[in-house]
């Protein structure tokens, strides 16, 4: 099954307006054939299919607007169309669910883990997959990447020998001679390059999407002079995915933004391990997931987020802006990225109902079927590094919030105890990153010392 | 842009044409943009009396029947365009820049923007100030709308364009809501340039090939690739 999903048209956007369905659910597309139209700003703009096969699935209707990079249907590749129909019910065996095709068994449930957050968008594949070949003058058919690289590089291609089918130039070849003759101007003996293609590969290389854009300063392109201090074959260029450029973009302006600072406390979180494991074969049996230490840690920030609004607060110019809701964002890692999606009200949930939006927030962060809504309006975040293991990490805070809280791992110590003795005790860090412009030291340690006080004197029920 | 070297770019200034006609050659072009047949194109034309919807249009903002339209001698067209319902006419000049984003910027804001500042410095060497409005896509001068905007997007290669109101009956605007804004529109006489579509549309040429670094041309056979 291949996602369809709502392509990024530029830069600045972050949601298209589905208008219109060019097939229909069970209709056969081949792959590049328009799909579905969308509409941002006086532009309409014909959506290409990723994959040829049978459109299994649509999940987003007609005039909705959603986040670049959400679901809005799903191609069966191995679907042969309406007309079989039995084959399409095999393959597709839940028809109409929905989005939420996934959690479904009760798998110990996904940790969000993160070592920093903030909102982005899910990277978008480029709107339409490269061409397979276009004709260029007298150089025969070229691949959009190896034109891209010539315009990149200010190459003069006729200089290039090709070694494709047809001596045909290849990502390969453009490598080839920009080695070459980075060599040269080193007054080096060139290393041998990499031999061509066989001519009998296929003809263009896998080319990544070409996603490039135009470098935003008009100073000089430096990849050419970069690239021609590495020996040959020594370095590879690739593209970042606009989710890369996305997160680099956000850390990068957050610590522009923001003035950074860490406190520490030590927690001793062996009252919530005995409750956590007191209670856990029955939570798992009344809810079919299981209970972890985050949810207790995110109704700790909540009653300190009470005690201490202005860590709920944002600044705008010289104001300080106090949001009334506590929406905590939970850091979640994806694959090649992460994404932070909002637990609404978080004071209103239990740690069971906090356990509940934890699980399903992350599972569907992962397969890629949040809703715009539900990574937005974020007024405090926390990311739970311990579960890769880290002790304590310094998160950078999701912007335009003031502070984010860290959770290291919870881990089983020797410590001393009342009376000088020493005893076994289960203890994490938590790390709170906070914004030095707003909140102040003092602050930000009794903020953390309300957490570590509401976790070492639990008393809540949790069932 | 990385390459200084300017893409070329021919234009055609087809005249008076039926906007079925010229959507027509739109097609025919865009197509053959796609297959890297021609370079990237610029037409500029004059419809007779039309009535277009985009996409996303809402009949409601067409306040005249297809009948009255008719009998006013409007033409009417659903059309696959992004924007509201539009009118062009004589006295207009439309530009439909036939172009491969993918040379340029894959961004169509950053497209749509790009046109808008054709316009503005266009009008600017006639001395009207204009600008943009937040949220309001085309060119405005005080608060009225002097150019509409409205872009189709099919593998990065654009289709339709902009409508600038030169010298144009604005008596017609009357028959929709433009764009769906209840705002008023203005044309450069109103505004009291007296220049002449000639210069207007070498002027907006000229801009045209500055914002997209184009080098143009007007290709030796006109009737060629149509």
């Amino acid at each position: 099954m291949i996602d369809v999903v709502m392509p990024q048209m530029g830069e600045s956007i972050v949601e298209g307006t589905l208008t219109k369905w060019l097939k229909k659910k069970g209709d056969r597309v081949e792959r590049d054939e328009p799909l579905f139209e969308i509409s941002t700003d006086k532009v309409d703009t014909e959506i290409p299919a990723p994959a040829a096969g049978v459109l299994s699935d649509v999940f987003v209707d007609e005039g909705k607007t959603v986040a670049i990079s959400t679901v809005v249907g799903k191609i069966d590749e191995n679907g042969t169309g309406a007309i079989a129909g039995a084959p399409v019910a095999e393959s597709a065996p839940v028809p109409d669910v929905g989005p939420s095709v996934t959690a479904k068994t009760p798998e110990p449930p996904p940790e969000p883990v993160a070592s920093s957050a903030g909102p982005y968008p899910i990277p978008a594949p480029e709107p339409e997959p490269a061409h397979a070949a276009e004709p260029e003058g007298d150089l025969g058919p070229l691949s959009p990447l190896v034109r891209k690289m010539a315009r990149e590089y200010s190459i003069d291609l006729h200089q290039v020998k090709g070694s494709g089918a047809g001596g045909r130039i290849t990502k390969q070849d453009v490598e080839a001679y920009m080695s070459a003759q980075g060599a040269k101007t080193m007054a080096q003996s060139a290393q041998p390059v990499a031999p061509p293609q066989p001519a009998a590969a296929p003809p263009a290389p896998p080319a990544p999407p070409p996603v490039y854009q135009a470098p935003p300063a008009p100073a000089a392109p430096a990849p050419a002079a970069a690239r021609a201090e590495a020996p040959a074959g020594r370095t590879r260029i690739e593209p970042m995915p606009i989710m890369r450029q996305r997160i680099a973009e956000h850390m990068v302006f957050s610590k522009h933004t923001s003035a950074h600072v860490t406190t520490v406390h030590r927690v001793d979180m062996t009252k919530v391990a005995k409750i956590r494991e007191r209670n856990k074969a029955e939570f798992q049996q009344r809810n079919g997931f299981s209970l972890t230490f985050l949810p207790f840690v995110v109704r700790a920030a909540v009653e300190a987020l009470r005690q201490y609004p202005i860590l709920n607060a944002s600044i705008d110019g010289t104001n300080i802006v106090y949001h009334n809701d506590l929406n905590i964002g939970i850091a979640v890692a994806l694959e090649n990225g992460l994404i932070v999606p909002v637990i609404a009200n978080a004071d209103e949930k239990t740690v069971t109902g906090l356990q509940r939006s934890i699980v399903d927030l992350s599972t569907r962060a992962r397969s890629r079927q949040l809703k715009p809504q539900e990574v937005q309006g974020g007024t405090f975040s926390i990311t739970n590094f311990g579960s890769f293991g880290s002790v304590f990490a310094t998160p950078v805070i999701n912007q335009p919030q003031v502070a984010i809280l860290g959770v290291g791992v919870v881990e089983k110590v020797a410590a001393v105890v009342e009376g000088d003795a020493i005893a076994i005790r289960s203890k994490c860090y938590l790390a709170l990153t906070f914004d030095h412009r707003l909140i102040d030291g003092a602050l930000a340690d009794q903020f953390t010392a309300k957490a570590k006080h509401v976790l070492e004197n639990w008393s809540e029920s949790v069932l | 842009m990385s390459n200084a070297v300017p893409r070329p770019c021919e234009v055609r200034d087809l005249g008076r044409i039926g906007y079925g006609e010229a959507l027509a050659i739109q097609k025919d072009l865009e197509a053959k943009r796609k297959a890297g047949e021609i370079p990237d194109q610029l037409l500029i034309v004059e419809h007779s009396h039309v009535i277009t919807m985009g996409r996303n249009g809402h009949m409601e903002n067409l306040l005249a029947g297809e009948d009255v339209l008719r009998r006013a001698g409007i033409s009417f067209y659903s059309t696959d365009r992004g924007g509201d319902v539009t009118y062009h006419g004589p006295g207009q000049i439309v530009g439909y820049p036939i172009l491969d984003l993918r040379e340029w910027k894959r961004d169509v804001v950053a497209y749509v923007r790009a046109v808008e500042q054709v316009i503005v410095d266009t009008l600017a060497e006639f001395k009207i100030e204009a600008g943009r409005v937040a949220g309001c896509t085309g060119v405005w001068v005080d608060g009225k709308k002097v150019a509409a905007i409205g872009v189709h997007l099919s593998r990065w290669v654009t289709t339709h364009g902009f409508a600038l109101n030169q010298d144009t009956d604005l008596s017609y605007f009357q028959y929709i809501v433009p764009c769906g804004l209840a705002k008023p529109v203005t044309s450069m006489r109103e505004l009291g340039s007296k220049a002449g579509r000639g210069e207007v549309t070498a002027a907006l040429t000229r801009h045209f090939a500055e914002q997209f670094q184009l080098a143009v041309h007007q290709p030796v056979e006109l009737t060629e690739t149509i």
